[in-house]
């Protein structure tokens, strides 16, 4: 067989990541929204809210069983679930808007998989070591140290994937009462299954597959180029500035010292010299090292910086056949541009959003508490009585939303002479049936109507409604439907 | 087949070796972790295939033998197990007792519900609409044997015609053209009397010749003035709800021919709990007594 030397094979075996701690402006950043978005998963489900008695009493929880949402004084039912699907239009769009100004700051910043990476990195250089010291520990033999350092490392890994997956149930189910079930051996066996998926996912996800995540499983990296132009910041090494590489001893070189700092702290182990690539996250740790060695040097800082594009072409242009140095450097930085942030899509991204914003909120305060819903009755379409009038049937169901329980009073709308009976209702002073509600739920009530026969009926479908009256005979939810007799009476 | 593999001159990549018409593939390598889940993907499914139906050998169940309707036996089961204690209660009370009992009589109507679906909307059709035809309407305010809990029970206990026991409802009315009773005139001319009843003769000459045939041969049943006899069956013949009918010629065929609807007895068939569901669903349906 003809081998030809540097034949790549189809599949890459994975490179092991190491990347180097980093201190600076972005990794402080990083640390802040780690800290606060673990603060925020971790807590919240055990935030309280008093509800009254009866009802759960955590701030944010997805009641599936009893088919509730709580979030903080906000209550809905399954059949409001588009609120849910409007917030994640909002995020959508958002994350859209951000992208296009900011870059990937979602990867790079909030997002679960990195955060949980940053955090499991963090544990692994407390017991392994920084990069070097890791490097070694992987190449040196198996012994004591080493399994010492992977027992305690993956110790904590799992430690901390069983509270992320534990505490994701917690969303899902009472918090202190689903916590103490599982530590006694009492909780059920979709708890246990649904914490033991979580914890393994964060365990492998975090602790294993880091990088190939983003890289081969997320479909964002692949679309958010969409969002991406000219003018959106994103981590860029400024080549006209740093090239051509060299020893700071050496005369024409620029910048770059080629010392490869901005390779070994970068998470997903490549090298942002090579320009916009798939694997950037844009977490700018790499930011953080080079003006770690610049300031080392008494070089400005931002070789590599945020940065947009345009600016990128415009230093690059402007300085294109100058030799290295001060002058090259001043000229590059003097024909940057602010960041244009009104542009044609995020003028789209606004009207989008500030329309969903709008359609949320309209649909919010616009919100029944109180529904009234009629079935007519379809098998028999209506019933011949003996003395020839002719009766419908009809099931009201009334959903109350609210807490607390109320007696209204139920009118019928419609030509007169019809009769209407609600079965097993009570009636009040005036002779009206009385239908309750149920505390947060749902009554089902059946209606007969009547209309004598003597009574004309003009057409086929007689068009009536439901009215139901509070106590101080305010209308508070009516409901149309129809009347059907026979043809031609 | 790959032709020649090589470095790309613009990316610096190499290529697959597969060429198109000059278009090179270039070789941008999966992770090999990929290529180990395809493979135990594979692995799972090949074990999936022979383990669950889906091989048209070992009777096309799989080697575990699981099929869903398999796993119906005890699902029911446990499903029975878990309403029994409300079926336990719905057999002590009496349909009096279930109808105060908001709860009881929630349950009721819902298995009542599936319940009549399941036996009864056969002939009495969904929602107890009935037909004509002998298939009385179980809505409206017209009752055969009574409207009541107890006779709604009765009758679906015992059934109509049943050859059940001495309970069964229904008595035989005479085919009076048939044994020779009546001529086809009289029959005519009775028939134009019973119109007459609920007012709606138009040959008031026949009307007087079918009264007296009626008053000897017909009202011991049906009453003087066609009401009916619920403990006979005789049905309310002065109304407008007819149970095969309510024109002339239909009519004429009932006196003629007689006319004798069955209904099967559900007690034994049906447990207890099941009957008094029904009977409350019934009554609930809108002609309850």
């Amino acid at each position: 067989m003809n081998v030809i030397p540097d034949e790549a094979p189809l599949y890459a075996d994975h490179q092991k990541v190491y990347p180097r701690a980093v201190k600076g402006a972005v990794r402080r950043w990083k640390w802040a929204t780690l800290i606060l978005l673990l603060a925020l998963y971790y807590i919240v489900p055990w935030l309280r809210w008093d509800r009254g008695a009866g009802v759960p009493d955590q701030a944010v929880l997805v009641d599936i069983s009893h088919g509730r949402i709580f979030f903080l004084w906000i209550e809905i039912w399954p059949q409001e679930i588009y609120f849910l699907t409007g917030i994640l239009v909002l995020c959508a769009i958002g994350l859209f808007a951000v992208t296009s100004l900011f870059g990937r700051v979602w990867c790079g910043f909030t997002c679960p998989q990195t955060v949980w990476t940053d955090l499991f990195m963090w544990i692994e250089r407390k017991v392994e070591g920084d990069r070097n010291a890791r490097i070694r520990l992987d190449q040196g033999p198996r012994n004591q140290a080493w399994w010492r350092a992977k027992l305690i490392k993956h110790g904590a890994w799992v430690l901390i994937a069983m509270a992320t997956g534990g505490v994701w149930i917690m969303y899902f189910n009472d918090a202190p009462r689903t916590t103490l079930a599982m530590l006694t051996g009492q909780a059920t066996l979709t708890v246990y299954g649904f914490f033991a998926l979580f914890t393994a996912t964060t365990y492998v996800l975090a602790g294993a597959a880091r990088e190939q995540v983003c890289t081969y499983m997320c479909p964002w990296p692949r679309f958010q180029g969409a969002m991406l132009d000219e003018n959106s910041l994103v981590v860029t090494y400024r080549d006209w500035r740093g090239e051509p590489r060299g020893k700071p001893s050496d005369a024409g070189a620029g910048d770059c010292v080629d010392c490869k700092a901005c390779v070994h702290v970068c998470p997903t182990g490549i090298d942002i010299r090579d320009g916009q690539q798939l694997e950037c996250i844009g977490c700018g740790l790499c930011v953080d090292a080079c003006d770690d060695v610049m300031r080392r040097l008494d070089r400005p800082t931002g070789l590599i910086a945020f940065e947009t594009l345009k600016n990128l072409a415009a230093s690059e242009a402007a300085t294109k056949g100058m030799a290295p140095g001060p002058e090259r450097l001043a000229k590059g930085m003097s024909v940057r541009t602010p960041q244009k942030i009104l542009r044609p899509r995020m003028l789209v991204y606004a009207g989008v959003l500030s329309a969903a914003v709008i359609v949320m909120l309209g649909a919010w305060l616009l919100r029944e508490t109180l529904t009234l819903t009629v079935l007519r009755d379809r098998a028999p379409l209506y019933v011949q009585l003996s003395d020839g009038s002719v009766r419908n049937a009809y099931t009201l169901k009334l959903a109350n939303k609210l807490r607390g329980e109320l007696a209204l009073s139920l009118e019928l709308e419609g030509p007169r002479g019809l009769r209407m009976v609600v079965q097993d209702a009570a009636t009040d002073a005036q002779g009206r049936p009385v239908l309750t509600t149920r505390d947060d739920g749902i009554t089902q009530w059946r209606a007969l109507i009547t209309a004598p026969h003597d009574l004309r009926l003009h057409d086929e479908h007689m068009h009536i409604s439901f009215r139901l009256l509070d106590a101080s005979g305010r209308v508070v939810a009516r409901q149309k439907s129809v009347f059907v007799g026979p043809h031609g009476r | 087949m790959p032709t020649k593999i090589e470095k790309d001159s613009v990316s610096g990549q190499m290529t697959t070796g597969h060429e198109w018409d000059g278009i090179k593939e270039l070789n941008t390598p999966m992770p090999r972790w990929w290529l180990w889940t395809f493979y135990a993907c594979i692995a799972f499914s090949a074990v999936w295939v022979v383990l669950y139906p889906a091989l048209p050998f070992w009777g096309a169940t799989g080697l575990l033998g699981w099929t869903a309707r398999g796993t119906m036996p005890a699902q029911h089961a446990a499903e029975r197990a878990r309403i029994e204690p409300m079926l336990a209660r719905l057999r002590a009370a009496t349909p009096e007792q279930i109808a105060a009992d908001p709860e009881l009589r929630a349950f009721a109507l819902t298995g009542g519900r599936i319940a009549f679906a399941n036996n009864c909307a056969g002939c009495h059709g969904a929602g107890g609409q009935g037909a004509i035809g002998g298939f009385p309407s179980l809505a409206d305010d017209d009752w055969v044997y009574g409207g009541t809990f107890d006779a709604i029970r009765h009758t679906i206990r015992h059934g109509v015609r049943s050859n059940e026991s001495d309970e069964q409802r229904g008595i035989a009315m005479p085919a009076f053209q048939t044994t020779g009773m009546f001529n086809r005139a009289q029959v005519s001319d009775t028939a134009e009397f019973v119109l007459s009843l609920s007012g709606r003769s138009t040959d008031p000459a026949a009307v007087t010749r079918g009264a007296p045939l009626y008053e000897e041969n017909c009202a011991s049943c049906h009453g003087d003035r066609g009401e009916g006899n619920r403990d006979l069956g005789a049905l309310r013949i002065n109304d407008r709800i007819w149970l095969y009918g309510g024109d002339k010629p239909a009519i004429m065929h009932s006196i003629a021919y007689s006319r004798a609807g069955v209904m099967p007895s559900w007690q034994g068939r049906l447990d207890p709990a099941t009957v008094n569901m029904l009977t409350i669903y019934v009554h609930a349906l809108g002609g309850g007594e």
